[in-house]
């Protein structure tokens, strides 16, 4: 019922968001990259499967973990590992850094990393479109943990309110920062949330891309025809640290997160799961999945490069873009 | 304030140690917020705490800052004495109406009938490319409003001092502290103390101008005099506020009566931001003393930049200071070699 192109396009986003992310970890080991990496590593699918389903216009807002989110609704790689850098050729000219990423081209409308601060910005877009009755759809992407904050319900009340063309995706891999969700919440229910304000509701696994993009679509379709919002929630695990490479990366913090259970989920691995998915349904053949990290790797590393000769933002446009020049 | 027990102890264990001590002095103390048991958000300054007094009273909270902070205060409200503690002074904002609306106006509201002794705790962290929402030095909002008092140690000695008169203040106190000076080393009593809020100290005497500064900037002030003593002979009078709201007049126009030059040296902002306070005060009450006009160092109107390269150019340091106390005595001073001594 999928087409080949596309099995093969959603391995493709993921697996580039996953060079991406792993490509960062040596130079932020290596001091090169400075700036706050939460990498995505073991989200793949969540991104890839929600912005599949979504149009290049629908919009997108993001959070502290968006280098994936970016790279799936088709920010252009070389722009995103710059602002890694944090270089002028940046998606942000090097203002931003890893945890403001924005692609308004192809629809990503920012990245922020206050908590749950942007859940009520994608609400607003979502009540311009409703207004404008233009039919896009919007998308917040947030963690477990901004569900703590009292913005979330206030979004999903008023979204509710005006039957807004929003969807709600958490992303849970059960931290927040340094502690588990069992710690953040009376019960594990996130997707229980919007129930009280009447926004339909479902738990996901977000480990599973085809799961990811079927549950987006049907979401999709409810807020084109005037039946948003929606609340998904996706169940996953990120396997990295909460930000950079692993959770003792200053010598100074605990690993709190027990080996067994990051074993357990390296079992869960999104991009192993499709692939073997793949190779089983005869989608893709080894040497064509080789091939395909091959030019991927080779992008990523371009993309690299790319970033390094890139020059600073210049001192003296330190005060440019504060406000909007007539 | 003088103590046979001193050693030298960082800046954030200065404030750990006040937390220990007055935890164990007075048990309607507790510690409220994100990361009290992770070295993550807060550095040392809530080690050991957990294992010693417990969930109870050292309570990690989940992402919610605008009900936490509101928990703080009501259990203010009842009689405890609540530390909120926000890892960034920039997540402190979801809180801001249990600060502002609710905590700084109870007492007067109610015609001094409660009291809400709880301290605000927000921590300054800036650079490392974190950008505009990591990196707000925020303390010139809090101390525009009536009801809450504003600190901002810039040494161990006074960040355990300071703490301690906080916590043991009955008002709502905002006290700001900063991730730069945490491995800051000095001298420090082992007994509990209290550095009095409301009260500056002069760092460095001095005669031909009078530099203010607050947190951070008072350590980078030090130095720039220091240097300008020694390379210049200009003798630079540094006065560390430590508390913002209220400020020690007095101490300054003393300064100033005898220098008659003022340069004020800011964390935050320049517009509107806290020197202008000191700015206006001095120029309504002191205007007959001013040799010279006065001259600010503050941020530039910009948010934080996440480049290093503009890192560089936007947070203030000595080297800043000393530009513009040469600039200031310009025609007065002999200046030379100054950048080149100090780079
Ligand atoms: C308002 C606010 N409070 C606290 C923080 C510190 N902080 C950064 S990320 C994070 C945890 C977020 O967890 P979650 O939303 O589950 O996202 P995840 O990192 O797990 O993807 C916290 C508490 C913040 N950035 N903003």
């Amino acid at each position: 019922m999928y087409s080949k192109n596309f099995l093969i396009s959603l391995y493709k986003t993921m697996l580039k968001i996953r060079l991406c992310e792993e490509s960062l970890v040596e130079p932020i080991l290596k001091g090169k990259i400075k700036t706050p990496c939460h990498l995505y590593t073991g989200e793949e699918a969540i991104a890839t499967g929600v912005c599949a389903a979504l149009d290049k216009n629908d919009y997108i807002f993001g959070n502290h973990r968006s280098h994936g989110h970016y790279i799936a609704k088709g920010g252009n790689l070389k722009q995103l590992i710059a602002e890694i850098y944090c270089k002028e050729t940046g998606c942000s000219r090097g203002r931003g850094g890893s945890m403001h990423v924005v692609a308004p081209e192809v629809g990503f409308l920012g990245a922020a990393p206050i908590v749950a601060g942007t859940i009520s910005l994608a609400v607003g877009a979502a009540l311009a479109s409703k207004i404008r009755g233009d039919k896009r759809v919007s998308v917040s992407f947030f963690g477990d943990g901004a569900t703590g904050e009292g913005v979330f319900y206030e979004s999903l009340n008023f979204a509710a309110l005006k039957k807004l063309p929003i969807i709600f995706a958490c992303e849970n891999n059960f931290y927040s920062t340094h502690m588990p969700l069992r710690e953040c919440r009376f019960k594990d229910n996130i997707y229980e949330s919007g129930i009280p304000f009447g926004v339909p509701s479902y738990k996901i696994d977000g480990n599973n891309v085809l799961e990811v993009y079927e549950a987006t679509k049907k979401a999709v379709e409810m807020c084109r025809i005037g039946e948003g919002p929606v609340l998904l929630e996706f169940v996953t695990y990120r396997l990295r640290g909460h930000v950079g490479p692993d959770d003792n990366i200053q010598g100074l913090h605990t690993d709190i997160r027990p080996k067994e259970e990051v074993e357990e989920w390296k079992k869960k691995d999104p991009l192993e799961i499709f692939k073997t998915f793949l190779l089983k349904k005869q989608v893709l053949t080894k040497d064509e999945i080789d091939k395909m990290k091959f030019e991927i790797e080779s992008e990523v590393k371009e993309a690299h490069l790319f970033a390094q000769k890139s020059p600073y933002p210049n001192e003296k446009e330190l005060c440019k873009y504060v406000f909007k020049e007539n | 304030m003088c103590s046979k027990k001193i050693r030298k102890l960082s800046y954030s264990l200065a404030i750990n140690e006040a937390l220990h001590q007055m935890m164990e002095k007075d048990s309607s103390v507790l510690l409220i917020g994100q990361g009290v048991k992770s070295p993550w958000y807060v550095g040392n300054t809530a080690r050991g705490l957990l294992d010693r007094f417990g969930p109870e009273r050292v309570i990690d909270t989940p992402v919610s800052e605008n009900a936490i902070t509101g928990v703080a205060v009501g259990a203010a409200i009842v009689g405890m004495r609540p530390i909120v503690v926000h890892p960034r002074m920039d997540f402190m904002l979801y809180a801001l109406d249990p600060i502002i609306n609710e905590a700084a106006n109870w007492h007067y509201m109610f015609g001094g009938k409660i009291n809400v002794p709880v301290v605000f705790w927000g921590i300054i962290n800036r650079g490392g490319e974190q950008a505009a929402q990591h990196s707000q030095a925020l303390h010139t909002f809090f101390a525009h409003v009536p009801g809450l008092k504003v600190v901002m140690p810039s040494t161990p000695y006074d960040a355990k001092g300071l703490m301690i008169s906080a916590i043991q203040d009955d008002n709502p106190v905002v006290f700001v502290d900063d991730r730069w000076l945490y491995r800051l080393e000095d001298d420090v009593p082992e007994e509990l103390y209290s550095v009095p809020i409301g009260k500056g100290i002069v760092r460095r005497e001095g005669k031909d101008i009078t530099l203010i500064a607050i947190s951070y900037m008072a350590v980078e002030a030090v130095k720039a005099a220091d240097f300008l003593k020694q390379e210049q002979g200009i003798s630079v009078e540094v006065i560390d506020l430590r508390t913002i709201k209220p400020f020690d007049k007095e101490l300054i126009f003393e300064s100033v009566r005898k220098t008659g030059r003022v340069i004020l040296a800011d964390v935050g902002w320049k517009m509107c931001g806290f020197m202008a306070e000191v700015a206006a005060t001095l120029v309504e009450e002191m205007f007959d003393c001013l040799k010279s006009p006065i001259k600010r160092i503050a941020l530039p109107n910009v948010p934080a930049p996440a480049s290093r390269a503009l890192e560089k150019h936007y947070y203030l340091n000595a080297e800043k200071i000393i530009k513009a106390v040469l600039e200031l005595l310009k025609g007065e001073e002999v200046m030379y070699g100054v950048q080149s001594a100090l780079l």
